[in-house]
């Protein structure tokens, strides 16, 4: 595979450029359902990044022996033995992020983004290489999703990370918690991504 | 009367893709064309129907009394990847016009997140076998719903002035949210 590509561009694409939820819109539905509050967002972040860099660790290195035509079958199984490992880990030291998260921990197993860096890359590529790559798609992931949470719930609650920001005077937008702001949030932000990248262009 | 609540429930008020997220990626890929719409929504629905019924048996009469719940991830995932597979073969021995309009769409139905999604939400909630069933159907019929909906709006979107920034997936979202926020209307309901 193309050896010559630095780490640096290796780790470093994932964060904006070929970011797993703006640029190639995979593991949306993680994205709209859990971003409601910033923990949230962080916490779900953090529990697809682990389970994405611990798949690309294992299957990075049995690329070699997992047989080509049933690739996509063991490559579920191992992503899906990880996320039950997160999902155990979470009810076990944080019940309540467990309990807010609910059915989308499990879901992780469904993440397009895992399976997709999984075929595209994982599969291909050596451990290090694998591993830069995975981490910086996970520091992408949670990016944005650290981001989307914190504008829904400044506007949906009045506060960040629970802190309240916003003063007396401000009345909560309902609408931003609900499900009906996780798109138009989503859709705004894309725009937003679209008009940036076109202004770097042609700055 | 309460199967009768329990689909109108998931395909309306609780519709899976515009209040849980769960099978954004083919509602936001594959709503292109109502035609190629339905044919998916046909294809989730048929799937759904037979995963409400396996994952219910295994997770009851397999899981439960040797009391690996803890495998309940891994089993149900790989009993619906090989359930896709068998259900895309099954189509293409019996009827070549069906397996045409529906082929393509089948193996992208496994990474679909409404099914495990469904599989998932039937264990939590405690479904007995009949509930799942109607489970499955009404989410089925909403997520289709929704498809064959925004299907029709984007068609309708090819043709208008979309601001630069917003075309493609940025308008998709907002339409979706505004789509979510009409579904809204039905919250309360039950």
């Amino acid at each position: 595979m193309s050896k010559t590509v630095p780490l640096k561009t290796e780790f470093i694409k994932g964060l904006w450029k070929e970011n797993p939820v703006i640029a190639s819109l995979l593991g949306l539905c993680p994205t709209l359902a859990v971003t409601n509050a910033a923990m949230n967002g962080l916490a779900m972040g953090l529990a697809t990044t682990f389970v994405l860099v611990m798949s690309s660790l294992m299957i990075s290195a049995l690329r070699k022996v997992i047989p080509h035509q049933v690739r996509i079958a063991g490559f579920i199984v191992i992503i899906a033995t990880f996320v039950t490992v997160a999902d155990r880990f979470l009810a076990a030291f944080f019940p309540e992020i467990s309990a807010t998260l609910g059915p989308y921990i499990p879901l992780i197993v469904v993440n397009c983004l895992i399976l997709g860096r999984q075929e595209a890359f994982s599969s291909r590529n050596g451990i290090g290489r694998s591993l830069v790559d995975s981490f910086g798609m996970g520091l992408g992931f949670i990016f944005v999703l650290v981001a989307l949470g914190s504008v829904r719930e400044v506007l949906g609650s009045g506060s960040i990370f629970g802190i309240t920001v916003m003063g007396d005077w401000f009345n909560p937008w309902m609408i931003m918690i609900l499900p009906p702001g996780a798109f138009l949030t989503l859709g705004l932000m894309i725009a937003l991504a679209n008009w940036y990248n076109d202004w770097r262009a042609t700055s | 009367m309460s199967y009768f609540l329990l689909f109108f429930s998931a395909a309306i008020v609780n519709n899976f893709v515009l209040s849980y997220f769960l099978g954004i990626c083919p509602f936001v890929g594959v709503s292109k064309k109502v035609s190629s719409a339905v044919s998916m929504g046909m294809a989730v629905t048929f799937v759904m129907l037979i995963t409400a019924v396996v994952t219910w048996l295994i997770y009851h009469l397999l899981l439960v009394p040797f009391e690996v719940e803890i495998l309940e991830y891994v089993s149900f995932i790989l009993v619906i990847a090989s359930l896709v597979q068998l259900v895309e073969m099954f189509i293409r021995k019996v009827s070549k016009p069906l397996y045409d309009t529906l082929g393509i769409y089948l193996p992208l139905i496994t990474t679909n997140c409404a099914i495990l999604g469904l599989a998932l939400f039937s264990v939590l909630r405690d479904y007995g076998f009949i509930e799942s069933v109607v489970f499955g159907l009404g989410a089925g019929a909403g997520f289709t719903l929704a498809l064959v909906i925004m299907a029709g709006i984007r068609e309708e979107l090819e043709l208008a002035p979309v601001p630069k920034y917003f075309q493609g997936a940025g308008i998709t979202m907002i339409v979706a949210g505004a789509l979510a926020l009409a579904f809204m209307g039905f919250a309360g309901m039950i």
